[in-house]
């Protein structure tokens, strides 16, 4: 936690600082969610509504650039303040790709018709819950400054790219099945690909809160993501 | 020091109420007193002898009929006086938390610690809710534009909850306010159940109910009158039907668990009794497909809490699985051991079994509902497809976590880590 400063004022600028991170967290979350929603639900409407709420991420982002470089102008900031200025600048661009993410998803509903087999969307809202769990964990910790449990978030992580390969693959088969699938199937893909870039943001902000709170690089012992750049399907290869 | 002279203050306080209080007596006796002076002409030293002791008189603390009645009223001040906070937020069965002017938390009491779990007094609380309208809700209050209101609020994950959310200022410029929680999520998941139900179901029974409906139209037709083919077809017909029921009950024990999503804490369950009694139970299935089931049980008390007949059914689900599918290994592994995973103790149970094994890209799937690996070898081991699914909602109500290790040709491991009390 911080400590009080002489000057009052620099308190509340940081407390505002992470106030305006978490609303922006929250922001994200909802975004995500129904941009899934949107997809599993093929609705149009709610599509268009995360289309929108995006600008308010791109706002939030700016605000606390332009606060946080005021800050460092203004009070000079050492140690754990510096690195919870330059960790809020770091956070909010994380938060706002997870919007951008979520946004894409969301324009994609008008390319998916929804006549795709129900697992496959299954496994689409499955990898969702995955993203969206680590996403609160980790904006969990950062409220509650317990780095100690960010190593769970790496677990999580395992458990995303597991996902993801496999929903490639199959998504794979169902292109294989009938060429007509390929046009929702490409957009579903990208789907999966961007909550799947969803849990490295959350990731990402979970390795920058360590730094805040410790003042110590996480250790880079991080596994590496996917398979899906060795997912073949038999006979699609040309004989070597 | 300063305790006697407050206490002296208080007596001299005490003095001047009894004589305010008893002034018209006072009066009256003053006058009474001067009267006879005037008129008798009595010494001088009488009427002011008289006046003191009738001021003194008025002094005591004679007022016996009043009395009671102050005492009573003082202790009742006194009793809400006293009451604390804290025992008062205790005894609200919903999640209570008490906060400042920042949105600091200064108190939350153990139904909002069960119900969210990772607060703490000192925290923000804005940076715990992060829902568009939890922020809103709570910037409303602090800015003082409206002294209460309330939000519908809903956390998706882990498990989906919908509250009613009140927000209030407490008492007069106290500088706190007040956040309720009023769980919602029983009524809004029985209109979820209801959809969700008929789209799974429906789903899963027209296959069997096609299947059914088939062998009576051939019964009544090309096969009516061969025994021996009607026989065979109302044999088919009854595994079909079997198979329904068996998927019904699964449905039903699946929105059951959904209907409490969070396991309210206390019950201790003993692993070791549990899961002897698990593999005693799934004998008869053990031997018919002639697979033995070792035991690897560690020392000392195996205690978790839990709900027993939940936990029951999830190494039942688990057991009965690696006996079905992991046939050919002809051995399955029940193994309990203390675990440490990350900074949490507990206890991991590891259901091994040595069969095919499961392919990677499944692994992360099977526990969806009506994921099946292979739908031909399911349907033929009487599977519904729900039995993982079960397992892994009882277990996230549990606070424990699965975890899947197969390779292929090498069997698979089933871990589950149940936290220690």
């Amino acid at each position: 936690m911080q400590s009080v400063h002489i000057v009052s004022a620099y308190d509340e600028e940081l407390k505002y600082l992470s106030k305006r991170i978490a609303a922006m967290g929250g922001h994200a979350e909802r975004m995500v969610e129904q941009a899934v929603a949107a997809l599993v639900n093929v609705d149009h409407g709610l599509a268009q509504k995360v289309i929108q709420d995006d600008l308010v991420l791109d706002e939030g982002q700016r605000e606390i650039d332009d606060k946080a470089i005021i800050i460092i102008a203004r009070r000079q900031p050492m140690a754990t303040d510096l690195r919870e200025i330059v960790g809020a600048i770091r956070i909010s661009a994380d938060i706002e790709r997870v919007g951008d993410l979520g946004k894409n998803v969301a324009k994609r509903v008008a390319s998916v018709d929804g006549r795709q087999p129900n697992s496959l969307f299954r496994g689409i809202e499955a990898l969702a819950n995955l993203a969206l769990t680590q996403l609160k964990e980790v904006l969990d910790v950062y409220a509650s400054r317990s780095v100690e449990r960010i190593g769970f978030v790496r677990d999580r992580d395992d458990q995303i790219d597991a996902m993801y390969t496999s929903l490639f693959r199959e998504l794979l088969t169902y292109m294989m099945e009938d060429p007509r699938n390929i046009t929702p199937c490409t957009h579903l893909l990208f789907c999966a690909k961007n909550i799947e870039r969803i849990g490295d943001h959350a990731t990402n902000i979970a390795e920058t809160i360590y730094y805040i709170v410790t003042g110590d690089q996480m250790p880079t012992d991080r596994p590496k993501g996917d398979k899906t750049d060795k997912v073949v399907l038999p006979g699609t290869m040309p004989a070597k | 020091m300063a305790e006697t002279g407050a206490d002296q203050d208080g007596k001299g306080q005490a003095l001047a109420a009894r004589l305010r209080r008893n002034r018209w007596q006072l009066g009256a006796g003053v006058l009474a007193v001067l009267a006879v002076y005037f008129f008798a002409g009595a010494s001088v030293y009488v009427p002011v002898l008289a006046l003191v002791v009738l001021a003194a008189a008025a002094m005591l603390p004679t007022d016996a009929r009043r009395q009671p009645a102050d005492t009573g009223a003082a202790i009742e001040a006194s009793g809400l006086q006293r009451l604390s906070g804290e025992y008062l937020a205790a005894a609200v069965a919903d999640p209570l938390i008490i906060f400042d002017h920042s949105a600091t938390i200064v108190h939350a009491n153990a139904a909002a610690f069960a119900a969210f779990g990772g607060l703490a007094p000192g925290m923000s609380l804005s940076l715990k809710f992060r829902a568009p309208e939890m922020q809103a809700l709570l910037d409303g209050i602090l800015s003082g534009q409206v002294a209460a209101d309330a939000v519908d609020y809903t956390e998706k994950l882990p498990v989906e909850r919908t509250y009613r959310v009140s927000a209030s200022t407490v008492g007069h410029a106290t500088g706190l306010y007040v956040l309720v929680f009023k769980d919602q999520s029983e009524t809004r998941r029985i209109d979820r159940m209801r959809a969700d139900f008929i789209a799974n179901a429906s789903h899963e029974l027209r296959t069997p109910l096609a299947s059914i409906a088939g062998f009576i139209e051939t019964l009544r037709g090309p096969a009516r009158n061969d025994p021996a083919a009607r026989d065979q077809f109302l044999q088919i017909m009854q595994n079909q039907t079997g198979r329904m029921a068996r998927l019904i009950d699964d449905l039903l024990s699946l929105s059951r668990l959904e209907m409490k999503p969070y396991l309210r804490p206390g019950t201790e369950v003993d692993l070791r009794q549990t899961i002897d009694s698990v593999i005693d139970s799934l004998g008869p299935l053990a031997s018919e497909n002639s697979v033995v089931v070792e035991r690897e049980f560690a020392d000392g008390p195996l205690v978790v809490s839990g709900d027993r007949d939940e936990l029951f059914q999830v190494f039942e689900n688990l057991l009965e699985n690696a006996c079905k599918y992991g046939q050919s290994g002809g051995r399955v592994t029940v193994s309990i051991a203390g675990g440490e995973e990350g900074q949490q103790p507990g206890f991991d149970v590891t259901i091994r079994d040595y069969g095919p094994g499961i392919a990677e890209e499944h692994i992360p799937r099977i526990t969806e509902r009506f994921y099946r690996v292979d739908v031909e070898n399911s349907r033929t081991q009487k599977g519904t497809g729900l039995g993982l699914s079960i397992v892994k909602h009882i277990l996230t109500r549990h606070n424990a976590r699965l975890s899947i290790k197969s390779e292929v040709g090498k069997g698979a491991a089933f871990t589950v880590h149940l936290p220690a009390r």
